[in-house]
């Protein structure tokens, strides 16, 4: 197979989630002394925010972008230590969890696998995860963005505790908060002083990179 | 097993005999942008609608969910408790997890309400469940504590804990529904397995009633409600006697119905040729 063909294998099978043919192809690609930042910039992604733009647009289904997601992961897991290697810069890390009281977690899973593809470094701190858990995190990993889940009417409360609790720290500045979950709104996390608000993972996603971007621009790096 | 619920004029049961119990989901601000603005500025008014098209649709039990974080909540249901009861003879359910708000429903209440919910946490047990005696009413329960277990022994033994502490504050199990999970199968393939597994347990080790949120299952997935209405007398057959659900649709309804109709609980299809027969004349309405 030439490079290209290899390529187009890789965002092919990416958007139809089959994981044994992405491995398999992206060990191919290695062998064939394919770069795997090409790889990743060229196929993977360009694949994922195909998927993602599918799933908003009403076409793609969430079970679909899961294992689309996945499927990049399987190659990421090759990649990533080859990636690191070469100094490729990173999109981002993020740290998020799932507010204290609030148990639920299949909406934060949705986003913490599509940041994965996103080419994103999640650190999933569970569920029930205190403020000064969240503080303690943001201090030991540096992300550029921490995200916050609530499902319940009461637990979203916690948005606020949190950025208190950032703020306290002094680590508002130094971190973008995105929060999320079925009863948040955008006029919500506005009220509380969030940096984002997204509805589903897909659009999650896309803000992230967006925000991140933003900032970059703000600060030259 | 038999769970009675009483308004001031109407008794419900739920039963493994008794026809599949549909609880309305939908006086719920969740997700309904123009309905939480109403409720910040303290407007039930939508509660008319709302509680119409569940009662056309063939709703057992209405479920009230006021929760707002914006919004008053505690005042909030002390009022649509009192309105939903002008609108409609049917029991209601009183959902929130904010204790003081579910009291506040209780005590404007007329009957014998369904508290939604508890959980298996201690302190949530400790806080919950004196106002569910005090009160006489019935409770659900869900089957998770301070996570939620994806396997079925694990939900069953959390169900058998409420229903001991149940017990020591004088609630009998006949007055606890156990939510046994429904979860979306888009992101847990196994998801609607391991629910009737659990549903089988509750059935043979503590024979109490069921409930769940049915539309949970379809999250993310197309044509929700034929994969729902499925979903739902599946379910039945596994020993579901309850469930809150979306009763606005037809196809959700059918499948509690038809349920009904399989198991012998709806005698020659009486109940199923009835609804058949109002949907026909409310079209026939609509028609002109």
């Amino acid at each position: 197979m030439t490079h290209d063909e290899i390529l187009k294998g890789l965002y092919d099978e990416t958007l139809v989630g089959n994981a044994p043919a992405v491995r398999d192809l992206t060990n191919l690609g290695l062998a064939e002394d394919l770069s795997p930042e090409s790889m990743l910039y060229d196929g993977l992604i360009p694949s994922l925010e195909e998927v993602g733009a599918r799933f908003e647009r009403g076409d793609y289904f969430v079970p679909e972008m899961l294992i689309a997601a996945r499927a990049m992961q399987g190659a990421l897991d090759i990649l990533r230590p080859l990636l690191i290697e070469t100094g490729v810069q990173q999109v981002g890390t993020f740290v998020m969890g799932t507010v204290k009281g609030d148990v639920h977690d299949i909406g934060k899973n949705l986003v913490n696998i599509m940041l994965e593809g996103a080419g994103f470094t999640v650190i999933d701190l569970g569920v029930n995860v205190s403020p000064e858990k969240f503080v303690e995190q943001v201090i030991e990993h540096k992300p550029e963005i921490v995200g916050f889940s609530a499902f319940l009417t009461t637990t979203m409360p916690m948005f606020k505790a949190n950025i208190n609790a950032l703020r306290k720290a002094g680590l508002r500045d130094d971190v973008i908060v995105m929060v999320g979950g079925a009863p948040v709104t955008q006029e919500y996390a506005d009220i509380v002083g969030a940096d984002g608000y997204a509805a589903d993972a897909s659009t999650a996603v896309r803000l992230a990179k967006d925000l991140i971007q933003k900032r970059r621009a703000l600060v030259p790096a | 097993m038999e769970t009675t619920l009483q308004s001031a004029s109407k008794t419900v049961v739920i039963g493994p005999e008794r026809p599949f119990c549909i609880i309305g989901e939908r006086i719920n601000p969740t997700g309904r942008k123009a309905f939480q603005a109403q409720l910040q500025k303290g407007d039930i008014s939508q509660l008319e609608i709302d509680i119409a098209e569940q009662v056309a649709g063939g709703a057992h039990v209405l479920d009230i969910n006021v929760g707002d974080p914006l919004a008053d909540e505690v005042g909030l249901m002390r009022r649509a408790v009192v309105r939903a009861q002008e609108l409609t003879d049917l029991p209601l359910c009183i959902d929130s997890s904010i204790i003081e708000a579910l009291e506040a429903g209780l005590e404007v209440y007329q009957g014998k309400a369904l508290v939604n919910s508890v959980t298996g946490e201690d302190e949530r047990l400790e806080a919950i469940l004196p106002i569910v005696a005090r009160h006489g009413a019935a409770v659900i329960a869900l089957a998770n504590d301070d996570e939620i277990p994806m396997e079925p022994q694990r939900r069953y033994e959390i169900a058998r804990k409420i229903v001991s502490a149940a017990g020591d504050h004088g609630i009998p199990p006949e007055d606890i529904v156990i939510d046994a999970l429904a979860m979306p199968i888009g992101a847990e393939p196994r998801a609607a397995v391991l629910f009737f597994e659990t549903l089988r347990l509750i059935r043979e080790g503590l024979g109490v009633n069921t409930t769940c949120g049915a539309s949970n299952t379809s999250f993310g997935l197309p044509g929700r409600h034929g994969l729902n209405a499925h979903f739902i007398a599946t379910a039945s057959t596994h020993g579901l006697t309850s469930a809150i659900m979306d009763a606005r649709s037809p196809a959700c309804v059918d499948g509690a119905h038809a349920a009904d109709v399989l198991h012998a609980r709806d005698e020659y299809g009486m109940g199923w040729i009835r609804t058949f027969r109002a949907r026909q004349a409310a079209a026939a309405a609509a028609a002109g």
